[in-house]
């Protein structure tokens, strides 16, 4: 007999592009950014890239708009932008 | 059969014990081999893990129980014990089955094989104890496989058989019993050998829902909506096609056992029968007595169909038995509010279609332990021969036992 049963993988994007959830989007100012990291170890989708030389970037596919990263950052270089 | 009728059968009765359908539950339990228990307490039920805690710590068998804050967390321990290919069990009732609801459903869509038993009693309010069907019949909605024994030699039965049922079709499966009539009254049950049992519900069957660390994967996931519909599908067609195997298994298991229950449905005297009681569990005694008794007094040819199997509901089964009625009576020991008893009203969809309908009359009663005696059941015969003769209407649903003098006092004004 064939079942179906609801096993899933760990893999990105596993529940669909939740970047279409947001209503408004973090943007970077690395004029400002000390690249301390904090945003991109609070982020709690993993939507922040981290670059070698400790920079962040944005993955907007994902980015559900929470506005942690915002809210985290001490140098205030991330800014919530309507989308 | 029951161990009584087989005793007059003369047939052979190997390793008798007299047990409560409690004890019965916990020596299934220990015969299975289950490997994990969640255990807490709630009348009419405890004494199942207290059995087989005394099983545990007396014989040293390797079962993990684990004692836990509620009946929530009890069956959470049993889904993550099945996820990871375990041969788990819990049990409960009444208010504990309404606490525990939210992991039954996750258990039943996860696919995961978990065996339950339920003792079953009311709900409150008012605070109840007594017996009848109302907690038994909420799962039938959930995804689970719903078995009603009807004694303790079938409940150890049924728990063995359920085990079966369940790793066949990764539809979890709970056992009922009636709460108190069964669960702490004695009977003699016989114990087949262990071999049996082994090889009935042997532990090495596909597990391809079992976590396991070289290939990692989760279970219940976030699915997209054009998804979810397609897995409720596979359960209602799973349990829509269970109904074959809940026959077959309980035929296989005679071939082992000489003890058979009729798989789904168990037909007693219905052979000649013009008038027929649908019934369930521990009263199907009482109604198979009045059955014979009428035969006897009036003539009436009256048959007992005792609904074995809530779910899957026996559709095929009973369309076959009901063609050759001409009058059946539904008795509910649970209400729907202000429609009817729960299996009347599924026994009507289920024979809407049928050519030469039989009359079909819903009757609820025993609600909250209320007695129904051999001569309730005589009477409902009894009703049921003048509907078929013409005499009596039908009527949307009658009360068996009703007596609204006796709260005559409360009633208030609003």
């Amino acid at each position: 007999m064939k079942v179906l049963i609801p096993k899933s993988k760990a893999n990105k994007g596993a529940v669909g592009k939740t970047g279409l959830w947001r209503t408004s989007k973090p943007v970077v100012n690395h004029d400002k950014c000390i690249k301390c990291v904090i945003c991109w170890s609070f982020c709690p989708e993993n939507t922040i890239f981290r670059f070698e030389d400790n920079s962040v970037g944005i993955d907007y596919e994902y980015c559900k708009g929470c506005g942690v990263c915002a809210n985290e950052c001490p140098v205030n270089a991330i800014e919530m932008v309507e989308d | 059969m029951s161990i009584i009728e087989e005793k007059k059968t003369g047939s052979n009765l190997k390793n008798l014990k007299v047990v409560t359908a409690n004890e019965a539950v916990a020596l299934a339990v220990k015969c299975a081999r289950v490997d994990v228990v969640g255990a807490y307490p709630i009348s009419p039920q405890t004494s199942i893990m207290e059995y087989l805690t005394k099983y545990v710590e007396t014989e040293n068998l390797p079962i993990e129980i684990i004692r836990v804050e509620s009946e929530h967390s009890a069956m959470a321990v049993a889904m993550g014990a099945a996820a990871v290919g375990a041969r788990a069990f819990t049990a409960t009732a009444s208010q504990g089955l309404l606490y525990m609801a939210e992991m039954v459903y996750w258990v039943a869509g996860s696919r995961l094989p978990v065996v339950m038993a339920i003792a079953s009693r009311a709900m409150g309010a008012p605070w109840i104890l007594g017996n009848e069907h109302t907690d038994i019949m909420l799962p039938r909605e959930w995804g689970w496989i719903v078995l009603f024994p009807e004694d303790n030699q079938e409940v150890f039965d049924t728990i063995i058989q359920a085990y079966r049922i369940a790793d066949k079709t990764l539809i979890p499966v709970i056992v009922g019993l009636d709460g108190f009539i069964m669960s702490h009254t004695t009977m003699p049950i016989s114990i087949p050998d262990q071999s049996i049992i082994d090889s009935f519900i042997p532990k090495n069957t596909p597990k391809p829902y079992a976590l396991n660390t070289e290939n990692p994967f989760t279970h219940g996931n976030a699915v997209s909506s054009n998804l979810y519909m397609e897995f409720r599908y596979d359960i209602f067609r799973t349990i829509e096609e269970a109904e074959d195997l809940v026959d077959q298994v309980d035929r296989e298991w005679y071939e082992l056992t000489g003890r058979t229950y009729g798989g789904t449905i168990q037909e007693y005297m219905l052979d000649d029968a013009e008038v027929a009681i649908i019934v369930m569990g521990a009263s199907s005694g009482d109604a198979k007595q009045a059955a014979m008794n009428v035969r006897q007094k009036y003539n009436i040819k009256a048959g007992v169909i005792r609904l074995r199997s809530i779910r899957p509901f026996p559709v095929k089964r009973l369309s076959r038995i009901a063609s050759r009625l001409k009058c059946i009576g539904v008795l509910d020991r649970n209400m729907s509010p202000g429609l009817a008893g729960m299996i009347a009203t599924e026994v009507k969809f289920a024979l809407y279609e049928l050519e030469n309908r039989p009359i079909i009359q819903a009757y609820i009663g025993g609600l909250g332990g209320k007695d129904i005696k051999i001569e309730d059941f005589e009477n409902i015969y009894l009703e049921l021969h003048e509907m078929m003769q013409g005499k009596r209407k039908v009527e949307k649903v009658r009360w068996v036992g009703l007596d609204l003098s006796a709260v005559e006092a409360y009633f208030e004004e609003v």
